[in-house]
C-alpha cells in the first residue's frame, strides 16, 4: 500500500506533528517502504480469531472509590511552561 | 578503586556486610569510573551528591543492623523512569529539564532494598530504537571494540546507556527496559546478562510510557545470579499498575545453580533464518551441546507464525505509541514551541521535541489506527498476536523452555544501519516475540565472534516462570565460563 504525500499530510495534521512540505514526500517513500514490508501479515489466516489487546488474563482490578491524593497544585504546576496564580497558562483556545 | 568496581553485585554485598569495604567507599569508586569513561556518553545525568548521601544512610543503616536485601549497591537508572527531583527524559529534547515530582515504583522498590543511584542512564528517545541513535543527547558507545580496530560500535538499544555501564564497570547492574527486546539485544551486544520478566513482574507506574501492552522493566547486570538478586527488588504487585500481577515474587536467585537435569528445552526451527551468520548458528549449536550435557532432553519445536511477529509489533507498539504519546502537547510540562494558535502551538512543540523515529512512529501509529484502516492494519495485527502467543501455547505441551540467538549478528558500527528503518527494525526478529506474547526472555553472554565480539544466547519461559530461566542460564553461564571483559580504551 502506498503512502502518498497527501497522505502523510492528512497523518500529521492528526497526529499534531508540523512537518514542512519538502518532508511530505520523503516520509511518504518512507512510511510506504515500511507498510509494504508490513504489508505480509495479509499471508497470514486469522478467521475467527480472537484479536488479542493484553497478555495479562486477568479482568481489571477495582479500588474503593476513594481520594488517595491531590490538593498539591504547587506539585502539580512544577514542570509546567507558563503558570499564573496557580493555573496552567494555555493559547486562547475559544476565540 | 577498579577492584570494588569490576567486582559482581553478589560479592559487593558480601563484601558490604563483611565490613570488607562501605558503601561510601564503593560508590565513591563507581563515582570515579564515571566520570573517566564520558567518552562512552552512558550516563546522561550524574548524581554524585545524591549518591554520596545515599551511600552514608546506608552506611548507617547497616551499623544499625537494618541492611536491606541491596544496601549500599551503586547503581544506574535507565532515564526512562521517573526518579523524583532528578532531571528524567527519556531520551528526548521534549522532556528537556522534566523533574518529576514523583518517583517511579521499581525504582522506589530498589531504594526500600538500600540500593544507591549513581545517576541516569542514556537511552534511545522514548525506548524507540536498536542502537541508541536516536536519543537527542547523543548515542552510547559500546565499550567492546572490535579486534585490531577503534571504530565506534552500538552497544545496541533502546536500553544501551544500561548495557554499556554494566560492561564498563560503571556500575554493579542497571535497571533497563524492554518493549521489543530494548533489554535483550544490548545485553547481547555488551557481553551482560538482560531478562525481561513476564509482562506484569515489573510495575509500569512511573516509567514514561512507549507500547503499554508491551513494556516491562528488568535488570542488566554482570552475572546471571545478579539479575535475579535485582530482578527480586524490583518485582512485585502494584495496586497504580492495572496490570501489575499480584504473584508471589519467588526469591530468583535460589534458582541459579540448580540442576537443570530432565528439563525439555525448545529449539524452534523458524528462528534458523536466511542471511543469519554462521557464526550465530554455531553459538546455538553450542548452546544446545552445553544443556545436553548438563542433563536438558533437546527437542525441536515448531513456532510457524514467528516471521510475522516483527510486522504485527510494528504496527501494535507504534499504535500504542501514538496515542501514549500525544500527552506531550507542550501545554502542563515539557517544551512548548509557541505558535500563531493552539493547534500550531502543538503541531510545533511536536516537531521541535521529537526525533524523527519518534514522528516516524508516531505517524503509523496514526495511520493504522485512522479510519478506514483500523480493521485492516490494526485488528489484522491483534489476531495475529492471538497467532504467536497460541504457537507458544503449543510449544509449552513439549518443553519447558526454548533456547534461541539474542540478535542476528553481533554489534554493528555507529551509522551502519541508522538509514534504513526495517534494517534497523530486523535486530529485534528473535526478541519481538516474547514481548507480543508477555513471556520472560533472558540474553547470556556465551561467546565471542571472529573480531573479539560478544554474542549472546536466549532463553524463553513459560508465564511467571522466570526461575526456570535463571537456572538454565546460569548453566549456560557456567558452561559458557565467559570471563572476556572489554579492553579499556576509554
Amino acid at each position: 500500500m502506498a503512502i502518498d504525500a497527501a497522505t502523510v499530510r492528512k497523518v500529521a495534521r492528526l497526529a499534531r506533528i508540523a512537518e514542512p512540505e519538502e518532508k511530505l514526500e520523503p516520509l511518504a517513500r518512507e512510511l510506504s517502504g515500511i507498510m509494504n514490508w508490513i504489508e505480509q501479515l495479509s499471508e497470514v489466516d486469522t478467521d475467527g480469531v480472537e484479536p488479542m489487546t493484553t497478555s495479562v488474563a486477568m479482568s481489571l482490578p477495582m479500588r474503593d472509590d476513594v481520594v488517595t491524593e491531590g490538593g498539591d497544585p504547587e506539585k502539580v504546576l512544577r514542570n509546567a511552561p507558563k503558570t499564573a496564580k496557580g493555573f496552567f497558562i494555555v493559547p486562547k483556545v475559544v476565540e | 578503586m577498579s577492584e570494588l568496581t569490576g567486582l559482581t553485585l553478589k560479592a559487593a554485598l558480601d563484601g558490604l556486610a563483611d565490613k570488607s569495604f562501605s558503601a561510601e567507599e564503593i560508590t565513591k569508586a563507581h563515582l570515579g569510573a564515571i566520570e573517566a569513561a564520558s567518552a562512552l556518553n552512558a550516563f546522561v545525568v550524574n548524581t554524585p551528591d545524591k549518591a554520596v548521601e545515599m551511600a552514608r544512610a546506608s552506611d548507617a543503616r547497616r551499623a544499625k543492623g537494618e541492611a536491606g536485601p541491596l544496601d549500599g549497591a551503586p547503581l544506574g537508572i535507565k532515564d526512562l523512569f521517573c526518579t523524583e527531583g532528578v532531571e528524567s527524559t527519556a531520551g528526548s529534547m521534549i522532556l528537556r529539564g522534566f523533574k518529576p515530582v514523583y518517583e517511579s515504583t521499581v525504582t522506589s522498590n530498589l531504594w526500600r532494598d538500600g540500593a544507591v543511584m549513581l545517576g541516569k542512564l542514556n537511552m534511545d528517545e522514548f525506548a524507540m530504537g536498536s542502537s541508541n541513535e536516536t536519543s537527542a543527547w547523543g548515542p552510547v558507545v559500546n565499550p567492546w571494540r572490535a579486534r585490531g580496530g577503534n571504530a565506534d560500535l552500538t552497544p545496541g538499544g533502546s536500553s544501551g546507556g544500561s548495557a554499556a555501564a554494566v560492561a564498563a564497570e560503571l556500575c554493579l547492574g542497571a535497571t533497563a527496559t524492554d518493549t521489543g527486546g530494548s533489554i535483550r539485544q544490548p545485553a547481547a551486544f555488551t557481553g551482560t546478562v538482560g531478562i525481561k520478566p513476564t509482562y506484569g513482574r515489573c510495575s509500569r507506574w512511573g516509567i514514561v510510557a512507549f507500547a503499554s501492552s508491551l513494556d516491562q522493566a528488568g535488570p542488566m547486570a554482570r552475572t546471571v545470579e545478579d539479575s535475579a538478586i535485582l530482578l527480586r527488588s524490583m518485582s512485585g504487585h502494584d495496586p497504580k499498575d492495572s496490570t501489575s500481577i499480584d504473584a508471589e515474587v519467588p526469591d530468583f536467585a535460589s534458582f541459579c545453580g540448580k540442576s537443570v537435569k530432565g528439563l525439555r528445552v525448545g529449539i524452534p526451527k523458524e528462528y534458523r533464518v536466511d542471511g543469519m551468520p554462521p557464526e550465530i548458528d554455531a553459538l546455538w549449536e553450542q548452546g544446545i551441546a552445553w544443556l545436553k550435557e548438563a542433563g536438558c532432553e533437546i527437542v525441536e519445536v515448531s513456532l510457524p507464525h514467528t516471521k510475522y511477529a516483527l510486522p504485527a509489533y510494528y504496527i501494535v507498539a507504534p499504535a500504542e505509541a501514538s496515542s501514549n504519546l500525544a500527552r506531550y502537547d507542550g501545554m502542563r510540562y515539557g517544551l512548548r514551541v509557541d505558535g500563531a494558535n493552539l493547534t500550531e502551538t502543538y503541531e510545533k512543540t511536536r516537531a521541535e521535541g521529537f526525533g524523527a523515529e519518534v514522528k516516524r512512529r508516531i505517524l503509523i501509529g496514526t495511520y493504522v489506527l485512522s479510519a478506514g484502516y483500523y480493521d485492516a492494519y490494526y485488528l489484522k495485527a491483534l489476531k495475529v498476536r492471538r497467532r504467536i502467543a497460541d504457537d507458544f501455547d503449543q510449544a509449552w505441551r513439549k518443553v519447558d523452555a526454548l533456547l534461541t540467538p539474542t540478535a542476528p549478528s553481533a554489534a554493528f558500527a555507529l551509522g551502519e544501519k541508522s538509514d534504513d528503518p526495517v534494517a534497523m527494525y530486523l535486530n529485534d526478529i528473535f526478541t519481538v516475540t516474547v514481548n507480543l506474547a508477555g513471556l520472560p526472555g533472558m540474553s547470556v553472554p556465551a561467546g565471542l565472534d571472529a573480531q573479539g565480539l560478544p554474542l549472546g544466547l536466549q532463553l524463553i519461559g513459560r508465564n511467571l516462570d522466570e526461575g526456570t530461566l535463571f537456572s538454565l542460564g546460569s548453566a549456560i553461564e557456567k558452561a559458557a565460563d565467559f570471563r572476556a571483559k572489554p579492553q579499556k580504551w576509554w
